[in-house]
């Protein structure tokens, strides 16, 4: 190859780099320069080639998800910084919340103290299931697959059912632990948010689905049903994720 | 970004910076992925790395101060892609750049069309390229940057973009007409 124009200039002129007197000047050569007219139509056709043979490829719907997983640790995690001023209102609102549990303290006492694990343990759990790669061991949306995974790997056996009919589609299970306990892990989404269902035996008797626990943006669910101690957690709103636990719960 | 950016980037972010990421960044996810399995190669092996550089991004989006939010991730994408390739593939990066062209058989555009039509063959010969000059052809062919985009994407001096996308072209001609459809030569 010997003219300068075809090894650069000419892609600056396909790709409309050139400034107007540049372009100009380019077009002038072209007239007389049989190398590249020809260059210039070789280029073209491997351009539209590339752009005709459906080369882009798109992001999976997986990274979606493991992006939008791995956001929610990555925002929940640090907590802004509270100016001074803030902690008066927060110290009103430990005074609200003192008076208002002073007056259903009933109701609460049983919500409260009675799950075998901590708020803070549970959060710990579901953040834990949410860093890449960490939500499931078995990924299955069959039940009839994620039930058995279970056998021979727990001392119980974890009822597993999939409500997809229902907006709340199985996507698997796993193994954790939960105040140094053995659970098994239900993994279920619900508009593309993350429902960690904790479960493990329990010999205390049944008790009805408890009100909502709420801390750092999470809600959980927490009922013992047949023997079985159940702990649904999810940054849904609790009316949704109530959905999932009756469902559970029949 | 330069490394200094990054060792103060740290911060802190809540619902508003998560907001404005999702509407700002998240929509080039798939510019994301596209340029890191073409420089990968690998698809499996780029949602891994896509999904780092993305979350690496969100941790360092303080330090994104407007402007061009796809040429911002790119770049990102494109440094993990590297390091990653650094550490697995170190061969492949030992492909020099500046490597002379010359007495390159000039193509037909008929030739070069019946050779371009075969998604396989174009895919196959792009990936026999070096990395450095692939990336240049997908970032102006497949994701349609401007010069000035892939000077800021891949650290190439805007003075240069046009010479090297002319060297890549060339390359990717020559692979795409030299290699008949029976042998693939497909490193890796």
């Amino acid at each position: 190859m010997s003219c300068e124009y075809t090894r650069t200039v000419l892609h600056g002129y396909l790709d409309g780099e050139l400034d107007a007197t540049r372009a100009a000047e380019f077009e002038r050569h072209l007239e007389n320069c049989r190398e590249c007219e020809n260059s210039l139509a070789s280029v073209e056709a491997l351009r539209s080639s590339l752009q005709r043979s459906s080369l882009y490829e798109s992001a999976p719907p997986s990274l979606r998800k493991k992006v939008r997983a791995g956001l929610d640790v990555a925002t929940v995690r640090e907590a802004p910084e509270i100016p001074a001023w803030r902690w008066l209102a927060v110290a009103a609102s430990i005074l609200i919340v003192a008076a208002v549990s002073w007056y259903s303290w009933p109701r609460f006492q049983d919500s409260a103290s009675s799950a075998p694990f901590s708020a803070a343990e549970l959060i710990d759990a579901h953040v834990r299931s949410l860093q890449p790669g960490h939500l499931t061991d078995v990924a299955s949306t069959d039940q009839h697959t994620v039930k058995p995974w279970f056998d021979g790997k727990l001392a119980f056996v974890p009822p597993v059912k999939d409500f997809s009919d229902e907006g709340f589609p199985l996507i698997g299970g796993r193994l954790d632990v939960l105040a140094g306990q053995n659970v098994a892990a239900l993994v279920y989404t619900h508009r593309k948010h993350v429902i960690n269902v904790f479960v493990l035996p329990t010999r205390e008797p049944d008790t009805s689905i408890h009100p909502p626990g709420l801390r750092q943006g999470y809600q959980w669910f927490h009922w013992r049903h047949q023997g079985m101690e159940y702990c649904a957690i999810s940054d849904l709103a609790a009316s949704d994720l109530r959905e999932l636990a009756q469902l559970l719960y029949q | 970004m330069s490394g200094s950016d990054q060792g103060k980037g740290l911060d802190v972010l809540g619902a508003q910076d998560r907001a404005r990421f999702e509407q700002l960044v998240l929509p080039h996810l798939d510019a994301a992925f596209n340029l890191a399995r073409w420089l990968l190669r690998s698809r499996a092996d780029s949602e891994d790395v896509a999904q780092e550089a993305v979350l690496r991004a969100y941790r360092f989006f303080r330090g994104f101060h407007g402007g061009d939010a796809r040429a911002w991730l790119l770049q990102i994408v494109r440094n993990t892609c590297y390091t990653w390739l650094e550490k697995n593939r170190p061969v492949e990066l030992m492909t020099e750049f500046d490597e002379e062209l010359h007495q390159q058989p000039s193509s037909s555009p008929e030739a070069l069309a019946i050779a371009g039509d075969n998604r396989e063959r174009l895919s196959r010969a792009l990936e026999t390229l070096p990395p450095r000059f692939r990336e240049v052809l997908v970032l102006r062919e497949l994701e349609g940057c401007s010069y000035k985009e892939i000077a800021s994407i891949t650290a190439i001096p805007i003075g240069t973009v046009m010479s090297a996308l002319a060297r890549a072209r060339q390359r990717l001609q020559r692979a795409l007409t030299n290699s008949s459809p029976q042998e693939a030569p497909r490193e890796l």
